[in-house]
């Protein structure tokens, strides 16, 4: 297998995940429809005091996860009621980005993890061996490694719903659309009208974030419309996928074992005695 | 009773300051009615204004952060992997790596008892380094399947195969060298555990600057060179420990060699790398390495050109310290991935930077 950097994904047979943030309410409807689908073992059962947030973050046990934050900012017109206060409450499902160029991919050792016909990406947990490459390789932190059984585990976007002509169980069960599912050129085309709705309706904090193929990931398959900066979401403002660079680090390395085997023979380089 | 008095923020202190990383703004509120000391002017009851109580004490568990996060939450998942299994692999491949081409060059010049020693060590380096990566897995039962692909994009599975091509090489070199049965296999085992040693040695400095932690990804230009002089100093330091003086020379030599090569490339990397040094910089680990490696080598070719036991010192503060600069940069990195300013401020600037190169363009 070569490096796939370059590699171009057929976008027209490709299928994702348009999360319109402005309009999710929270409810955490995409979290529990997950889990009940894709047989994921319960975790958040804690109280984080992280607003209504209990899951944190997405892991091998929750591949959605709805984030909350609380603002004192004004959101467009709105009059949050609350005396002279600004007041806003953000909420954000989040979930694997399904990258063009996906780092967990690039770096699997035993090709657990693979592309599929839709376009997005998969873990087989019958070939995993647990090794965690991918965990550290994800510039989201998404995928994780389930400490139960041992593999790694991540959205599959419902591979097998998709096999089915369903859309996945968390956009099936969104009770706001927050959350579409569609073929990725569609919902970009979906996203760009609905950010200029609104921003024109006065939320001038709207911005995409994921949707455009130039990123350092190629764009995602799952990208968002956010109201505010991505880290205040968690996610990182600039993602790149780590084997971007991976070519110049095997230059660097092979430099460097080169010059230690020449070092080495050049300590011994006089015949003793 | 009004409303007007109540704050969202004593529902949620920590996600409204870290949210919003508004944790200096000054916020109007009425003053307080109701005191925990019972004071004068008290009203209780329905006049009470709950969250008006004066200012508000500085909360230490709210980051006070110059960029917003996630509730202070790490933007990357933690690496699973645990130190004593990975950060000793490093320290263990490179060892026994090094040590392979120390043999070769040791069998060459007419030194046996090196060569020999460092072959037995560069075997039990290796049975150590296996023993830790298959300890690591999820699933250590299903370690052959990093045998079913050959990926370039993956450091981990070129680094299965050039394990696979160095493993029996250095083992058939250490049972030779050990029994003296087979010298013409021995000596192209030899050979080529040499050859190939290197770059066990090497590749795991892509094995994780090939990730999205910060301070490990960023500094992959000197990681591979940080990495060989670790490995030359351990290699010289079991030399020094286990081979007479008399033909400890090589290895003086390389343990001098790779301290200097591994100081070099740590100060140019924590050069580099600007803020994301800090962890780097920070790690006492780190420190310890390179001063027991430094006076290692130093010791080890004054010193331990006389004196047995000086050498056999010299030796065993090389090793040490070589494990300690390994163990040392995989917490610095493990530190790096668990605080999110380690992510997003580099990320920002690299944003502003292109912006601005946007805007003069």
């Amino acid at each position: 297998m070569a490096f796939d950097l370059d590699e171009r994904l057929d976008e027209s047979r490709r299928v994702g995940f348009f999360t319109d943030t402005s309009i999710c309410i929270g409810c955490k409807a995409c979290e529990v429809a997950c889990k009940e689908w894709n047989h994921v073992p319960d975790d958040g059962l804690e109280f984080t005091g992280w607003s209504y947030d209990n899951t944190v973050k997405l892991s091998a046990d929750t591949w959605r996860h709805v984030a909350f934050v609380e603002q004192r900012k004004p959101l467009g017109h709105q009059e949050p009621g609350v005396g002279e206060m600004d007041f806003r409450w953000l909420m954000a499902s989040d979930v694997c980005k399904h990258c063009t160029h996906a780092a967990c991919l690039d770096v699997c050792p035993t090709g657990s993890l693979f592309r599929t016909e839709f376009g997005t990406v998969v873990v087989q947990p019958d070939v995993c061996n647990g090794c965690g490459y991918c965990v550290p390789a994800c510039p989201f932190g998404v995928i994780g490694k389930r400490e139960s059984d041992g593999v790694a585990a991540k959205c599959t976007l419902c591979y097998d719903r998709l096999g089915a002509g369903e859309e996945p169980a968390c956009a099936k069960t969104c009770p706001t659309d927050s959350i579409q599912f569609g073929d990725l050129d569609e919902l970009r085309e979906r996203a760009e009208r609905r950010l200029e709705q609104v921003r024109a309706a006065g939320t001038t904090s709207a911005r995409l974030y994921g949707h455009d193929p130039g990123d350092g990931v190629g764009g995602t398959g799952a990208f968002f419309l956010l109201l505010d900066e991505p880290e205040v979401y968690g996610l990182p403002p600039d993602p790149v996928v780590t084997t971007r660079d991976l070519p110049s680090m095997w230059r660097h390395v092979a430099v460097a074992a080169v010059a230690l085997l020449a070092g080495m023979a050049a300590t011994a380089w006089r015949r003793r005695g | 009773m009004s409303a007007a008095g109540m704050s969202p923020a004593g529902m949620s202190p920590a996600g409204m300051s870290a949210g919003a990383g508004m944790t200096t703004e000054a916020v109007p509120m009425s003053q307080t009615d109701v005191r925990m000391d019972d004071t004068a002017g008290v009203r209780g009851d329905r006049e009470a204004t709950p969250g008006s109580a004066g200012r508000r004490r500085e909360r230490l568990m709210v980051p006070k952060a110059d960029f917003d996060s996630y509730y202070g939450r790490p933007v990357l998942n933690e690496p699973t992997w645990r130190a004593p299994d990975i950060a000793g692999y490093l320290f263990l491949g490179g060892l026994a790596g090094a040590s392979s081409t120390l043999a070769a060059a040791a069998e060459l010049t007419g030194r046996p008892r090196l060569a020999r020693a460092s072959k037995v060590g560069a075997l039990c380096a290796l049975g150590g380094s296996l023993y830790a990566l298959i300890h690591d897995l999820g699933r250590p039962a299903r370690f052959l399947n990093m045998l079913r692909v050959f990926k370039v994009t993956s450091p981990m599975s070129v680094g299965t195969w050039i394990l696979t091509a160095y493993g029996p090489q250095a083992g058939a070199a250490a049972a030779t060298g050990v029994t003296g049965l087979f010298p013409g296999l021995g000596r192209a085992a030899t050979v080529g555990a040499a050859v190939t040693g290197p770059a066990v040695a090497t590749y795991t400095a892509a094995l994780i600057c090939d990730t999205a932690v910060p301070a490990w990804h960023e500094g992959f230009r000197e990681m591979p060179f940080l990495f060989a002089g670790s490995a030359a100093a351990a290699a010289g330091g079991l030399g020094l420990l286990a081979a007479p003086t008399a033909e400890a020379a090589p290895a003086r030599r390389a343990a001098l060699l790779g301290a200097a090569v591994e100081c070099v490339a740590a100060a140019r990397m924590e050069r580099r790398l600007g803020a994301l040094a800090e962890p780097l910089k920070r790690s006492r680990l780190l420190r310890l390495g390179e001063a027991l490696v430094l006076a290692g080598a130093v010791a080890g070719v004054s010193a331990g050109r006389r004196s047995r036991l000086a050498a056999m010192a010299a030796g065993v503060a090389l090793l040490a310290g070589s494990a300690c600069t390994r163990f040392g940069i995989f917490q610095a990195g493990m530190e790096s991935a668990g605080d999110p300013r380690y992510t997003v401020q580099p990320q920002r600037r690299r944003l502003a930077k292109e912006r601005a190169e946007r805007d003069l363009a």
